[in-house]
């Protein structure tokens, strides 16, 4: 047997979230002179921390949900069989990795490791061609953007490296919004030459002299190897791009989902509030201080290395007619093996959830892509190619990536209000329709998840939203009754079921259920009156449903699972 | 210029660097203060409303005094699917803390947040950016005590 190289760990904030620093510190400590390297995501979240051993001959073994202890530590070391991590063939067999092929196998913040895997290869490609040729290339290649809106970027180009101006302004959308995604955040902090690969090549395609990240303040391991990445950059006098030097600049956001919507996003980087503005003029035209602006999302700079490198001919060849190469996605909710995940664009809802997803087909009822801008696509519908083109047909969107799996015990009303809550507080309130409209959608759906709600509630769901739809400005407005009307489209029974019964069947809205204790399974043993936070569970293993909160705390403790939730005024 | 808030002087005096100002004093005060509204605003030579509103725009920037521990809770789409909002219930049961306050003591203060960025741990939280995944009540419990005896 070979023996070990180097060892991976994952340190990306997932990895860290599980203990992956513990682990790393004691690899350290204990691996001799073996080199401990600490690498980005592998996208399976479920088995972190992860620590990969990369053997002499060049093969590896992957160990999974690593503890922070010497015996896990020295089993790694003695590449003992416990916990070895495989990929589930299914997952192995339909994932497609080209945008992530280097994520947790580079060292994110060496230089020399990410062009000893042909990194800025693409770069170099692209400077040894004329400008224009770069731009075809890209349109050559279908690319779309991946930041929700699908806009073919090769043409997205072609508008600023028309524009003549002194100064043209690049930007990098890395705000990530969605409340439930993480692909850009992942492939940031792994591999960030990659994203700025993308956006030097982009800039000397268009013409662009001064290049912004606009990024997320939550997402400070990105900013740090951003930052590092970009002072190597200089070091190495990549941003000299033929005739000129460009100069990157990382800019933190400050928490407003709104500042993902282009001119937003263009205020809040002059320093004001995060407004959205009419367009025309388009950024292209007058952007961040009037100047040509263009704006692209992470993982779409993240494919333009690939594209260089390869030729857009060869990029073109995976995916569908009208959506070309992969989509990464962020799966998360009710599945085995969340994670982040890439596929070839025209892959199937079914493929991902439950093949790659591993989630229970007898349980799952929806998926929710697009965030809160998208839609939720029933079970039924499962075998909808994933494309830019398709779940739109579907009422949903492919989004930015967020996706997650809904199962039979979650009740889409709950789901629905979850998100319009979330959208009526990011309003920015310029639009009545949006800043109004959407609270009282919000203020609706409260009311039907409490047992509250009327017929006319849903008929005046049903008429507003439209109407905030078309009296929005900017894309929030827009989009955000979406989680509404699909829920409405698919899941009306359960709004019905809400109204006319007062029945939640999820059991999860808290005011048409109670808490009950099945005294046949019951031992007595008490540990759920320790539990009880109020006080609602007697001496004779009662519960008062009027100081119960529905809290969950005994049903938690209950070693003999005695206790379920029920509908109120169903007996068991 | 106001002797302690001196170190503004490292981000330009542009009035597009507002928010980067603002963002520095937050990271070294924990909030912004009424105090250091006057100064932002003498120093970037605009008006206090303006910097009010760019304050009251973006959900970051805290106008109280954040506690000892700052609890932020996800509520992103993962952790609500996952139970967040039971969450929330067990930490205003231990804690009688709701978001946006700080507790009498000053030991603990509450935010809700949007993706911490490790959804397949759900539910979530984190204490001065230590992040706990796959939150029970037990956990839970535990955890706040373990603060409350630091
Ligand atoms: C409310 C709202 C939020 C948005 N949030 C994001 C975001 O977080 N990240 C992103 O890349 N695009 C976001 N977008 C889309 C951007 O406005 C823009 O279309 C995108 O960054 C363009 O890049 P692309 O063509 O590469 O996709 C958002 C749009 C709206 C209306
Ligand atoms: S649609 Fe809503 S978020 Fe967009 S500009 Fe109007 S009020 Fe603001
Ligand atoms: S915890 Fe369960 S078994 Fe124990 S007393 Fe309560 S209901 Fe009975
Ligand atoms: S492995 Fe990093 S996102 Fe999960
Ligand atoms: S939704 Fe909570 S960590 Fe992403």
């Amino acid at each position: 047997m070979s023996t070990i190289k180097t060892l991976r760990v994952g340190v990306a904030s997932c990895g860290i979230a599980s203990g992956a620093e513990d682990v790393m510190a004691l690899l350290k400590a204990r691996a001799n002179s073996i080199p401990v390297v600490g690498v980005g995501c592998l996208g399976y979240c479920y088995a972190e921390p992860m620590v990969e051993a990369v053997l002499e001959d060049g093969s590896s073994v992957i160990y999974g949900n690593v503890e922070a202890t010497e015996k896990s530590v020295d089993n790694i070391l003695a590449l003992g069989e416990a916990g070895r991590f495989e990929v589930p063939p299914e997952r192995k067999k339909r994932e497609k990795i080209m945008v992530l092929a280097l994520a947790g196998r580079v060292d994110p913040v060496d230089f020399d490791d990410y062009v000893a895997h042909k990194g800025y290869d693409g770069l170099k490609r692209a400077l040894a061609m004329a400008p224009e040729a770069v731009v075809n290339e890209v349109l050559t290649s279908g690319l779309r953007g991946r930041g929700g809106g699908g806009f073919p970027t090769g043409r997205k180009w072609s508008f600023l490296a028309a524009k003549k101006a002194e100064e043209k302004i690049l930007i990098c959308n890395a705000d990530e919004g969605d409340p439930g995604a993480f692909m850009d955040r992942s492939l940031m902090e792994s591999v960030p030459h990659q994203v700025l690969e993308g956006m030097l090549i982009a800039a000397y395609a268009t013409g662009a002299t001064k290049l912004f990240i606009y990024c997320r303040a939550e997402y400070p391991l990105a900013i740090k190897h951003l930052k590092i990445a970009i002072q190597q950059i200089c070091d190495h006098k990549l941003n000299h791009l033929g005739d000129r030097d460009v100069e990157i600049v990382i800019k933190e956001g400050a928490g407003a989902f709104v500042c993902g919507e282009e001119t937003a996003l263009i205020a809040s980087l002059e320093g004001q509030r995060g407004t959205p503005r009419f367009r025309p003029p388009f950024p292209t035209d007058s952007g961040y201080k009037g100047y040509p602006t263009m704006i692209n999302n992470v993982e779409t700079y993240g494919n333009v290395p690939l594209i260089l490198r390869d030729g857009g001919a060869e990029y073109a060849k995976v995916g569908t007619e009208g959506s070309k190469g992969t989509k990464l996605f962020a799966l998360a909710g009710d599945l085995k093996y969340p994670g982040l995940v890439e596929v070839p664009m025209g892959i199937t809802l079914g493929e991902i959830v439950f093949d790659i997803g591993g989630a229970d087909r007898t349980k799952v009822k929806a998926v929710q892509t697009g965030g809160p801008s998208g839609g939720c696509i029933p079970v039924e519908n499962f075998d909808v190619p994933v494309d830019y083109d398709s779940l739109k047909t579907l009422g949903a969107i492919m989004g930015s990536g967020g996706m997650i799996v809904i199962n039979n015990d979650r009740c889409m009303v709950e789901t629905a209000r979850y998100f319009l809550d979330f959208t009526h507080r990011e309003s920015c309130g310029k639009c009545t329709f949006c800043r109004v409209g959407m609270t009282r959608m919000y203020e609706t759906l409260e009311r039907i998840t409490k047992g509250q709600g009327t017929e006319e509630d849903l008929d005046f769901l049903a008429d507003i939203a439209p109407k905030i739809k078309a009296g929005a400005l900017c894309g929030l407005g827009q989009t955000a009754p979406n989680p509404v009307l699909a829920t409405l489209r698919y899941f009306r029974h359960e709004y019905e079921e809400h109204i006319r019964e007062h029945k939640c069947r999820a059991l999860q809205c808290n005011a048409m259920v109670k808490l009950q204790i099945d005294h046949d399974k019951c031992v007595k043993c008490g540990l759920c009156v320790r539990s009880c936070p109020v006080q609602a569970i007697n001496a004779d293993f009662e519960i008062d449903p009027a100081k119960c909160t529905r809290c969950n705390s005994c049903l938690d403790a209950c070693p003999k699972k005695a206790i379920y939730r029920v509908h109120n005024g169903d007996e068991k | 210029m106001d002797n302690a808030y001196s170190y503004l002087e490292s981000v330009g005096k542009e009035p597009s660097n507002l928010i980067k100002g603002l963002q520095l004093i937050q990271s070294t005060e924990g909030y912004v203060s009424d105090d250091a509204i006057r100064a932002v605003a003498k120093y970037f030579s605009l008006p206090e409303v303006e910097i009010e509103g760019v304050l009251s725009f973006y959900a970051q920037f805290k106008r109280v005094k954040p506690g000892k521990y700052k609890i932020a809770l996800c509520d992103g789409t993962a952790c609500h699917i996952k139970g967040s909002p039971l969450v929330h219930e067990w930490v205003r049961q231990e804690l009688n803390l709701s978001p946006g306050e700080t507790s009498a003591d000053g030991l603990f203060s509450l935010e809700t947040v949007a993706c911490l960025g490790c959804c397949s741990l759900a539910p979530v939280m984190s204490i001065n950016g230590r992040a706990y995944a796959k939150l029970t009540r037990k956990g839970l419990v535990k955890i706040i005590k373990e603060y409350q005896a630091k």
